[in-house]
């Protein structure tokens, strides 16, 4: 390489600098190119199940593999509509999964925006202590605690019901989201806290009128990741729900898998509906989900 | 909850420093009651309750009777199954977790870099990792399919025969570990945050001072991000020690119990067979694998991740 780039600009002796600007440029461009070629070879294996998934849903049964692979449904199969909604009770599992989503997001932002002051924003005696705590339930496996709490939910009359599920949410049970909340509140400023203070604004008028909105970006994440884990969960569903008309998405979806492993259009369909709604919050919400990186302090 | 007002003139200074505190105490654990009463009821007693269950008989019907270390001693020396799904799992995470960080890494140095729509590349790459995963069970099935699946398509055009993936034995945990790593978008855009923290004029000096690319990435990038690095190792190496939605949908632990993994077989014990003591035992082990595992590589970490560039 350095041995062309000499022979370029020996060769036009008059202007050298333009010719290596010039040649600068052309190279940058040719790198970007390169690397858009490298990236649009390796794209598909990301890419390619979830167009699959899209056609699939409205191919007829005998398309759905085919080969070569029909990317484009042809014709179009809309009956998979009514055909995958008779085995498959979208609507009510969508329902209960709202109802489950919904509560949690409230729970977690209102328990960790609470929490996250008093970790914060309050200077008192053990505050490290509980801080530390919240760290160590951040790290415990799921699987240590659900046998004993299954138990007891069991013992209560919980199971089979929606508030296994959602109680824990609302006392801080999600460790992580308390953590984001803390550490965002942290640095902010202190000067409008003392201010109010000086005005005799007693702690509860702190966190309503200066805490909450000035941590509304931290709790739009914790609101945010609260929702993809809620929807997505499967485990606990799995736990503590039994009867099939308080499934969720992902056990309904399951269920369909159990019972017809083989109605491809039918699971892809379902897929699609399950997976839509998560890419329509993600996209409206990118900015939100990279910021909640940002918060974790990690980089 | 109107606390008293901070306005009011204490008549002594360690009088009033101390009512202060006081005040402030109260306060502290008002805010934080809601987190302390959920650590007592959903980790404290659980907890607690999980050790001693696991010390007993207990089949959530009658009350638990105490049988010394009998479940751990049953599962360590003559439960083969327990060993077995002990040995898929630790191939699954040895497997899964470098493979995941090397491919999430490059894929986050080439988005990092100039790129024509980089924006919808970055996008595409990071899809997979919010689709949950008993969807991305259910379409990889699909995908993996022996007959018409895109993988096997995908191979035939290299005229290398596909195999009967999950159906396969040797091949059934390799088919997982591929959809792990197809699910990794969240690790890439760890990396990518991480990245864009990179100074450019770093990059610029070594090259300037004769670095090759690779020398760039092992001797200035690498060292630089070395935290996102270790981060991105932990978490997916917990993650992976308790993968349990995506071989429960695509294998239910099959064939011949080849992906048949930890978490599974504690949940079968837990709630299939009611063994809840014999669960909570493996619960336990479970939770010291995952403590020793990650005490391990911070200690190990500690010289060679260096916080210094960022």
């Amino acid at each position: 390489m350095p041995a062309s780039r000499q022979a370029i600009s020996s060769t036009h002796e008059r202007r050298p600098d333009q010719l290596r600007a010039a040649w600068f440029r052309a190279r940058r461009r040719l790198g970007r190119l390169g690397w858009t070629i490298v990236a649009a070879i390796v794209v598909p294996f990301f890419a390619a199940p979830l167009v699959w998934m899209l056609a699939a849903s409205l191919k007829q049964d005998a398309q759905v593999f085919s080969i070569p692979i029909q990317w484009i449904p042809h014709p179009f199969e809309w009956g998979n509509i009514r055909a995958t909604l008779d085995v498959f009770p979208f609507v009510s599992l969508l329902i209960n999964t709202v109802i489950i989503t919904f509560a949690v997001i409230i729970g977690t932002v209102a328990s960790s925006a609470l929490v996250g002051f008093g970790l914060s924003r309050i200077e008192w005696p053990g505050r490290n202590i509980v801080f530390y705590i919240v760290l160590a339930t951040m790290i415990l496996p799921t699987y240590v605690t659900i046998i004993p709490l299954f138990a007891l939910f069991s013992r209560v009359g919980w199971v089979d019901t929606f508030y296994p599920l959602i109680v824990p949410s609302f006392f801080g049970a999600n460790g992580f989201s308390i953590f984001l909340v803390r550490q965002f509140l942290m640095r902010q400023p202190q000067e409008l806290y003392d201010a109010a203070r000086v005005d005799g604004a007693g702690f509860a008028y702190q966190f309503w009128a200066i805490c909450v909105p000035l941590a509304t970006p931290a709790l739009a994440v914790v609101g945010l990741f609260a929702f993809i884990w809620t929807w997505t969960d499967f485990f606990l569903p799995l736990v503590y729900l039994t009867t099939p008309s308080k499934f969720t998405l992902m056990l309904g979806l399951q269920y369909l898998h159990g019972q017809h492993a083989t109605l491809w259009p039918q699971l892809m369909l379902a897929n699609s509906l399950i997976v839509l709604p998560v890419m329509i919050v993600f996209l409206f919400a990118q900015r939100t989900f990279v910021q909640g990186i940002h918060l974790t302090g990690i980089r | 909850m109107q606390f008293a007002r901070s306005g009011q003139a204490p008549s002594g200074r360690a009088k009033g420093r101390s009512s202060f505190k006081r005040r402030d105490l109260i306060a502290g654990l008002i805010f934080t009651s809601p987190f302390i009463i959920g650590f007592l009821a959903f980790y404290a007693y659980p907890l607690g309750a999980s050790f001693w269950y696991s010390l007993t008989n207990f089949n959530l019907i009658q009350a638990p009777t105490f049988i010394g270390i009998r479940n751990y001693s049953d599962l360590l020396f003559s439960d083969s199954l327990f060993l077995t799904a002990l040995r898929n799992t630790s191939y699954y995470t040895i497997a899964s977790v470098p493979l995941q960080l090397v491919v999430s890494f490059a894929i986050a140095m080439l988005l990092n870099t100039k790129l024509y729509l980089r924006g919808l590349f970055r996008a595409l790459y990071f899809f997979p990792a919010i689709v949950p995963s008993v969807v991305a069970g259910v379409l990889w099935t699909a995908m993996l399919n022996p007959e018409g699946g895109i993988v096997n398509l995908a191979l035939n055009v290299f005229h290398i025969p596909g195999p009967n993936w999950l159906g396969s034995t040797a091949w059934a945990m390799p088919a997982l570990i591929l959809v792990t790593v197809w699910g990794s978008g969240t690790t890439i855009v760890v990396f990518l945050a991480g990245l864009q923290d990179v100074p450019v004029s770093l990059r610029e000096a070594a090259q300037l001072d004769g670095a090759n690319g690779w020398q760039v990435i092992t001797r200035v990038i690498v060292p630089l991000v070395s935290p996102v690095i270790l981060f991105n190792f932990i978490t997916n190496l917990i993650g992976a020690f308790q993968v349990f939605a995506l071989p429960y949908v695509m294998t239910g632990g099959g064939p011949v119990n080849a992906t048949l993994v930890y978490s599974q077989y504690m949940y079968q014990a837990a709630f299939g067979d009611l063994h809840l003591g014999y669960a909570s035992a493996m619960a336990w082990i479970l939770f010291l694998i995952i403590g020793v595992l990650t005490y391990i590589s911070l200690r190990v970490s500690r010289s060679r991740v260096s916080y210094a560039g960022l």
